[in-house]
């Protein structure tokens, strides 16, 4: 009887010490909505885990489930991270955003940092690059770059996030040619190398000579260089794909956010908070500029410089929508961020109707 | 930009066939099978399989027809899983397809892990100096990389050999009444194991097709549901080739149309241009539905288990 309690005892004790020593590792916790093979943004974001696995070595322990579409398959897969004992979750994209206010509300105890969205909770912060500002850049230099004063553009679903970054590229690019046009073709999927390469001959055959895209593969970027034409890389570096091609490239730099909200996790001071970063505080990096005869750069470098410094807004007022009407101006001498957030409208020079309107 | 400067038309007639092919490829050898009677629902997988182990035999040899072939044998073996299955162990057919989709999706995705970021030299296309360079039609007729001419070549083939053999008189005859097929001593079983095979080999070049000839990288799950269009181009088709190829061109035609169109902008929902091409594919096949005196033209024992009594 006694032996038996001995063993009993040793038995609890040693699972107590392991399972102590497995409550010792704050369990970090990734949903991505891509393959990490996408070579964009799940892949960023893939390439910030690691960063942080670097970073914080055996004192974090870090899962992901790629591939989860936005809808009721995400809500089961951050609940299924939740149970498998993650305490900080990153949910990496605007579709996620109800399913983790659902999750949230259910796990007080459980933080969660949700990318590109605007709903939040006391346990539930929301973060986001200004991609816009990068987009802004790019809009200057196809603007310069462009002979046929005709820019196609790539989107993906026709939310705030992507029409600021379309209106971001055409106020950049009228900065130096007012009289551009843009085209732009409705993917509707994050992710379809196949139709995204579709797209972009559409654009090109239409009479376009500068790609840009807000969906996620290297498809578009690979068309322009068949064809001799240029084009601006998303979300990575896509120059291998385009070599002659790649003016430029938006990076998504998530590892010092990444790693500065596990620093509060761990040292229990995380909050909810509302982080939207772009250029000054390096979360938007631009890849090298090439292609682009010095002056151009030059000039990238300079606007660069300025939006860094505070000194330019992409969106300064005045701002006027298609329709003429000038857009009320809440933030002084540039939209406020609730205005870029919830930017249902085109700007005056984009011929295209809004699609739903 | 003219709408009807030939040079425009001519570069979207390009498009169209390149978008077209994959579908035409793989729905072909899906014909075969489904003919034979077997409904393999796991073209998708195989096809994303093709697609990996195409792209890596390309990236790995430097070859384009060896990544072909890498992608034919990928597809092949898949089909050999479904085969062994569906007609040695007798499974039910619809649930094998589906777990053979999802299978490989997986496989692909652990294949391909190695390959990703990496790019390769596009197929070469045709070149013929005169008859390529004739405006218009040369490049349309002379200058398209082998699997387009192969897909046709494939097509007119398997419609010879369905209609005009022997052979393919008994594969359809297994496929409409097996019992009577086995009755009359035909290998039912082997018949349809062949078919299975020509239908993966089909799927995984297809598949092989994507990285290889279309966009010259491997990205996971890249064949983004084409496998799925391709099964219904040939219910579309009545399972008959010569509606097969006008259905994959109308679907190619109608995916590459709506970006053309959005692209003019023309305010369109976006939405709805996207939906467009399984909406024409919908309609069509209503309308040359109502020609029929009715009832179903599917080979008749499609998707029903055959085990041999002896």
């Amino acid at each position: 009887m006694r032996k038996k309690l001995l063993a009993a005892a040793a038995a609890v004790l040693l699972a107590g010490s392991l399972s102590a020593s497995a409550a010792d590792k704050l369990k970090v916790g990734f949903i991505y909505l891509g393959p990490v093979g996408d070579f964009g943004w799940t892949y960023q974001h893939e390439v910030a885990r690691q960063a942080l696995a670097k970073e914080f070595g055996d004192t974090i322990e870090t899962t992901y489930l790629e591939n989860v579409s936005e809808g009721p398959d995400a809500e089961r897969s951050i609940e299924q991270l939740v149970r498998a004992g993650n305490k900080l979750i990153f949910t990496t994209s605007f579709g996620y955003m109800d399913p983790t206010l659902k999750v949230a509300k259910k796990y007080p105890n459980v933080h969660f940092e949700h990318a590109t969205g605007f709903k939040h909770d006391k346990n539930m912060g929301i973060y986001n690059g200004r991609f816009y500002e990068g987009r802004y850049i790019q809009g200057v230099i196809a603007g310069k770059m462009s002979k046929a004063g005709v820019l196609g553009y790539i989107g993906s679903f026709p939310i705030p996030e992507v029409i600021m970054g379309i209106n971001a590229t055409i106020l950049g690019a009228q900065s130096v040619n007012p009289n551009i046009k843009v085209k732009i073709i409705w993917a509707n999927t994050w992710f379809d190398p196949g139709k995204e390469a579709d797209a972009a001959k559409a654009l090109l055959d239409q009479g376009a000579d500068v790609i840009m895209q807000h969906t996620d593969s290297p498809a578009a970027m690979q068309i322009a260089s068949e064809r001799g034409k240029l084009a601006f890389g998303q979300d990575s570096d896509m120059i291998k794909f385009g070599p002659k091609s790649q003016l430029t490239s938006i990076i998504d730099n998530w590892a010092p956010y990444y790693i500065s909200r596990v620093k509060a996790e761990l040292a229990g001071k995380w909050e909810t908070d509302n982080d939207w970063d772009g250029l000054k505080a390096k979360m938007v990096v631009m890849a090298p500029y090439t292609n682009m005869p010095d002056d151009v750069k030059k000039l990238a470098m300079d606007t660069e410089a300025a939006i860094v410094a505070g000194k330019l807004y992409p969106f300064k007022c005045p701002i006027v929508d298609q329709d003429g009407k000038t857009v009320d101006c809440k933030g002084g001498d540039h939209l406020d961020d609730g205005q870029v957030l919830g930017m249902n409208f085109y700007v005056k020079g984009i011929d295209d109707k809004m699609p739903g309107k | 930009m003219e709408l009807l400067d030939p040079k425009f038309l001519e570069s979207v007639i390009l498009s169209i066939l390149a978008a077209s092919t994959p579908l035409l490829i793989a729905a072909t050898g899906e014909l075969v099978t489904e003919r034979s009677g077997v409904l393999n629902l796991g073209v998708e997988g195989m096809m994303i399989v093709g697609a990996a182990c195409g792209f890596g035999g390309a990236w790995l040899t430097g070859s384009i027809l060896v990544g072909a072939i890498f992608g034919i044998v990928a597809g092949v073996l898949m089909s050999l899983i479904f085969a062994l299955m569906t007609l040695g162990l007798a499974v039910n057919q619809v649930a094998t397809g589906l777990a053979l989709t999802i299978l490989g999706l997986g496989i692909s995705g652990l294949i391909g892990a190695g390959f990703i970021g990496e790019r390769i030299a596009l197929a070469p296309h045709l070149y013929i100096p005169g008859l390529t360079d004739i405006p218009f039609a040369g490049r349309i007729l002379f200058g398209e990389d082998a699997f387009v001419y192969l897909s046709l070549a494939l097509l007119i083939g398997v419609w010879w050999f369905l209609y005009r053999t022997r052979a393919g008189l008994v594969l359809r005859a297994a496929g409409d009444n097996h019992v009577s097929a086995h009755a009359l001593g035909y290998p039912v079983l082997r018949i349809r194991l062949y078919a299975v095979m020509f239908g993966g080999a089909c799927a995984g070049l297809a598949g092989a097709y994507l990285p290889l000839a279309y966009t010259p990288f491997f990205i996971p799950a890249m064949t983004a549901g084409r496998g799925w269009i391709a099964l219904a181009l040939v219910v579309f088709a009545s399972w008959r080739p010569g509606r097969l190829i006008i259905g994959a061109y109308l679907f190619g035609a109608v995916t590459i149309l709506q970006l053309h169109v959005q692209a003019l902008g023309l305010g369109i929902p976006s939405q709805f241009m996207s939906s467009l091409p399984y909406l024409a594919t919908i309609i069509v096949l209503v309308l040359i539905s109502r020609a029929r005196t009715g009832g179903s033209t599917a080979p008749a024992a499609l998707g029903t288990v055959f085990v041999p009594d002896r």
